[in-house]
């Protein structure tokens, strides 16, 4: 005996097939139409994410310092062309690097948002975090010579302090326990 | 006029010049007769800034009354300009800016001669500095950026008119502002010089600035965060942070005046950092100078490149010869500056600062050299390349949330040492606050491991959270305090919490405001935008909201015919309503401009800009953002600049001597 498999709240979609009456070949036809209208239907999502996407990676060429699906320059010559561009070549099924390597040979290196993680541009993104693992040694360093630093007064010695100096310390109490 | 302004520029310069010069020969003989040529040099100070207030007088009224036969004011105004942007074309273009800052400068002048007697000779180095410096920007006004400057030929009928984007109530408020930032830190700066070059004793130069000091960093956050919010209401991107290098540019001097503001407490109170702080301060100013170098010369492509024009070399020329004096004073007395004590824990308020500090200049030196890369890629490998937001977004976020961490965690270290059980007192429960805000966060949808920016937008909203509980903790705890020892209530005792202390409590609400503004930030993530040709009658859905078409109209204003979408906005059935984003038209400069409409709630901004029509169907464009929090980086402002001027305010000498003298000894948190 055969028994539909249905998970809880997805309608069976196979039972009301049968219920129709459709003939095990329409049948088959109908899913198929149906699984292919959802792949179409997946495929321009992706296809929108994708321009979403590759359009924050990219920027308008006019000099307005936007990121190309920014751009909303009135009368800017670049802006609509390059989107028109954009999603013709993901209609196209193109793919990623092909279409950003396209833009770079029509519009330079400038079109892309960031320097490419290669040759000399690979020091903008080394940079900051080589300034940030100096800086830290640096910090580190300071921290561990001023600790090593010998006290200008040793404890246990007795001292006698007065007049300015006495006041001085006062003064320097009072700082550091300054509400 | 003209020739009038000419005149007054000339003798402003020749004041400036003397004063410079005289109190330079006074500060270096020591004659009897220095005090009284110091005395000249002082009064000269204080009467430059007469010549330059009658420049910037002239230079106004000469556009109230549409006076187009000076250059600056035909090609910045025009006869239907409204009256308040009349006044605004003093810092409308680039001579007039250099007025507006020459003015400012000669203004912080005055008020620092007039108060020479609290430390004459301290107060003669610093006026001899802040001489010097205005000594280049009079050369500059009148030699290479002339604002009376005469048209040639026929005088024409009317001005260009002052750019549209600047046509915005706001505009008149930012560049002030940030002027008075950028201008303001060269009286600490002044000073600095000062102190090293006389080999100042002790840290009262610091005490001296200190109110100058917040006062100028106010400034500075307020134009700032002013400039931001003219690019979110104007410029119709829906964004308000663009990282062009412009914004960078005042993003810079902010950072590092910020680390100093920090830096400069571990001076004052352990005699540290001594060296450092010199830097500091100084790199404050010259990044200040840079950023109108990068403005001005046209070297860095931004969008205000409307102020490009060849004074860059000027200042080019400045920041090297101020660069080299400061070097060659800091090598020469060096020995002056040594630290005074030494660390003692790493879990302490000084380590704190040190990192801190750190952080601060990390962030500037990343933003510095993102805007300058572009240029040094063309040097070394003859090809441009763009360094855009994702970059910065990328670098500086993580620096960011560290700086937030230590907002929260620094002020509650101790000088010298804090013990494990303090740290614990002190963080358990803001702790667990945050824990509670992120907890809620993932439950209420926030799927940090998707998107690396929903994991950051969530250590974020913890963080925030951490700060924002670890001020109100200080001051109810500290309240509490008081409270027992006084019988005051809670209200009345945190005021009396500040009053003690206004620095101190006023700083906790500057970083209460700081949370705020990251609560702000960290909705962009989720914002979202929809876009569609809209006719009468169509709709658009965006969130919750449903934007209907109702109509479009035109009006004729003296200065710009504008057309309007007219939009009405539903949340679900009934409609809550009206937006009319515009497109509009000046027609003395040939410019159209598209002013968004924005619908603000705590919650969300609803920002509806019409786009215009499409060229190949002629029907207008309707694109609507939906930008999560944005409100409270406006609060957080607020807040950031009302901290503010508590902190400036003195502490009250007579609540001290009222309370009980056995509440001094209570330990009420860990000092400033």
């Amino acid at each position: 005996m055969r028994r539909s498999l249905t998970i809880r709240g997805v309608p069976d979609f196979s039972r009301f097939v049968r219920e129709v009456g459709l003939p095990p070949t329409k049948r088959i036809r109908l899913l198929a139409t149906v699984l292919l209208g959802l792949l179409v239907l997946l495929g321009a999502s992706d296809d929108s994410a994708r321009v979403d996407r590759l359009g924050h990676q990219m920027m308008c060429v006019c000099g307005c310092n936007q990121i190309l699906l920014e751009c909303n320059h009135v009368g800017c010559t670049y802006s609509t062309r390059m989107r028109n561009e954009l999603t013709t070549a993901v209609d196209q099924g193109d793919s990623d690097n092909t279409i950003l390597q396209s833009f770079i040979r029509d519009y330079g290196t400038i079109v892309l948002a960031v320097p490419t993680n290669t040759g000399f541009n690979r020091l903008a993104w080394i940079m900051p975090y080589l300034a940030l693992v100096i800086g830290i040694t640096l910090v580190v360093f300071i921290v561990w010579a001023w600790r090593k630093r010998p006290l200008s007064i040793h404890a246990g010695v007795p001292v006698s302090v007065r007049g300015e100096t006495l006041d001085r310390f006062r003064e320097q109490a009072r700082k550091e326990t300054d509400l | 006029m003209a020739e009038l302004g000419s005149f007054v520029l000339l003798l402003a310069l020749a004041l400036s010049g003397y004063s410079f010069l005289a109190g330079f020969f006074a500060l270096a003989k020591s004659r009897p007769s220095s005090e009284q040529l110091g005395e000249t040099a002082r009064r000269a100070g204080i009467a430059s800034f007469g010549a330059v207030l009658m420049a910037a007088v002239l230079l106004i009224t000469a556009a109230f009354r549409n006076d187009f036969s000076i250059a600056y004011i035909f090609h910045h105004s025009n006869r239907d300009l409204p009256l308040p942007y009349k006044f605004a074309t003093l810092w409308s273009g680039q001579e007039g800016s250099l007025v507006f800052w020459s003015l400012l400068l000669s203004g912080y002048g005055l008020v620092l001669r007039l108060r020479h007697k609290t430390d004459a000779r301290l107060f003669a180095h610093a006026s001899v500095v802040i001489a010097a410096v205005q000594v280049f920007f009079l050369l500059l006004l009148n030699f290479a950026a002339h604002p009376f400057a005469i048209m040639q030929g026929t005088l024409p009928a009317d001005g260009n008119g002052l750019n549209p984007l600047l046509q915005y109530a706001e505009m008149v408020i930012h560049p002030p502002m940030l002027y008075l930032g950028y201008v303001g830190f060269t009286v600490p700066f002044a000073f600095a010089l000062g102190a090293l070059a006389m080999k100042y004793p002790g840290e009262k130069w610091i005490h001296i600035t200190r109110r100058w000091t917040m006062v100028t960093w106010g400034f500075l956050t307020c134009g700032v965060f002013l400039g931001a919010h003219w690019a979110y209401n104007v410029l119709g991107w829906g964004g308000y942070w663009g990282w062009d290098p412009v914004e960078n540019a005042s993003l810079m001097p902010w950072l590092t005046g910020t680390a100093f503001l920090h830096s400069v407490m571990m001076q004052e109170k352990r005699g540290m950092l001594k060296t450092w702080n010199m830097w500091l301060v100084f790199s404050t100013f010259w990044l200040a100078i840079l950023g109108t170098f990068l403005t001005r010369s046209g070297i860095i492509s931004s969008v205000h490149a409307f102020a490009q024009s060849s004074i860059g070399d000027w200042f080019a020329w400045f920041l090297t010869i101020s660069l080299g004096t400061f070097t060659f004073f800091f090598i020469k007395n060096r020995s002056h500056l040594r630290s005074e004590h030494k660390l003692e824990s790493l879990i302490s308020r000084e380590s704190s600062f040190l990192f801190n500090n750190l952080l601060f200049v990390l962030a500037c030196f990343t933003v510095l050299w993102g805007t300058w890369f572009p240029k040094i890629s063309e040097w070394v490998q003859d090809t441009k390349v763009t360094v855009g937001a994702p970059f910065y977004n990328k670098v500086t976020i993580p620096v960011a949330l560290l700086l937030l961490l230590l907002t929260a965690v620094g002020p509650l270290l101790a000088w010298r040492r804090t013990s494990l059980e303090s740290l614990r007192r002190n963080f358990l429960w803001p702790s667990l606050g945050a824990l509670l805000v992120g907890t809620a966060m993932v439950i209420f949808g926030v799927r940090p491991w998707k998107d690396l920016s929903y994991f950051y937008a969530l250590i974020a909203a913890m963080l925030a959270a951490l700060v924002a509980l670890t001020v109100i903790s200080e001051f109810v705890r500290g309240g509490r305090v008081i409270a027992r020892h006084t019988g005051q209530g809670l209200l009345p005792s945190i005021l009396h919490l500040w009053h003690r202390n206004t620095r101190r409590y006023g700083g906790y609400v500057v970083h209460f405001g700081v949370a705020l503004v990251f609560i702000g930030i960290l909705g962009t993530p989720f914002n979202r935008e929809a876009e569609k040709e809209m006719t009468f009658g169509d709709t658009i859905a965006i969130g919750p909201y449903t934007l209907l078409c109702r109509s479009y109209t035109q009006e004729e204003n003296a200065n710009y015919s504008t057309e309007l979408a007219i939009i009405q906005v539903f949340k679900g059935n009934p409609q809550i309503d009206t937006l009319y984003p515009e497109s509009r038209f000046y027609p003395t400069s040939q410019q159209q401009q598209h002013i968004p409409a924005i619908r603000s709630t705590l919650k969300e901004d609803l920002y509806v800009v019409y786009e215009g029509q499409n060229p190949d169907t002629g029907r207008p464009i309707i694109k609507a953002h939906l930008n999560p929090l944005v409100s409270w980086i406006w609060i957080g402002l607020v807040v950031m600049v009302f901290g503010t001027v508590l902190a400036l305010l003195p502490n009250a000498a007579q609540v001290r001597a009222a309370v009980p003298a056995r509440l001094e000894a209570v330990p009420v948190g860990v000092g400033d």
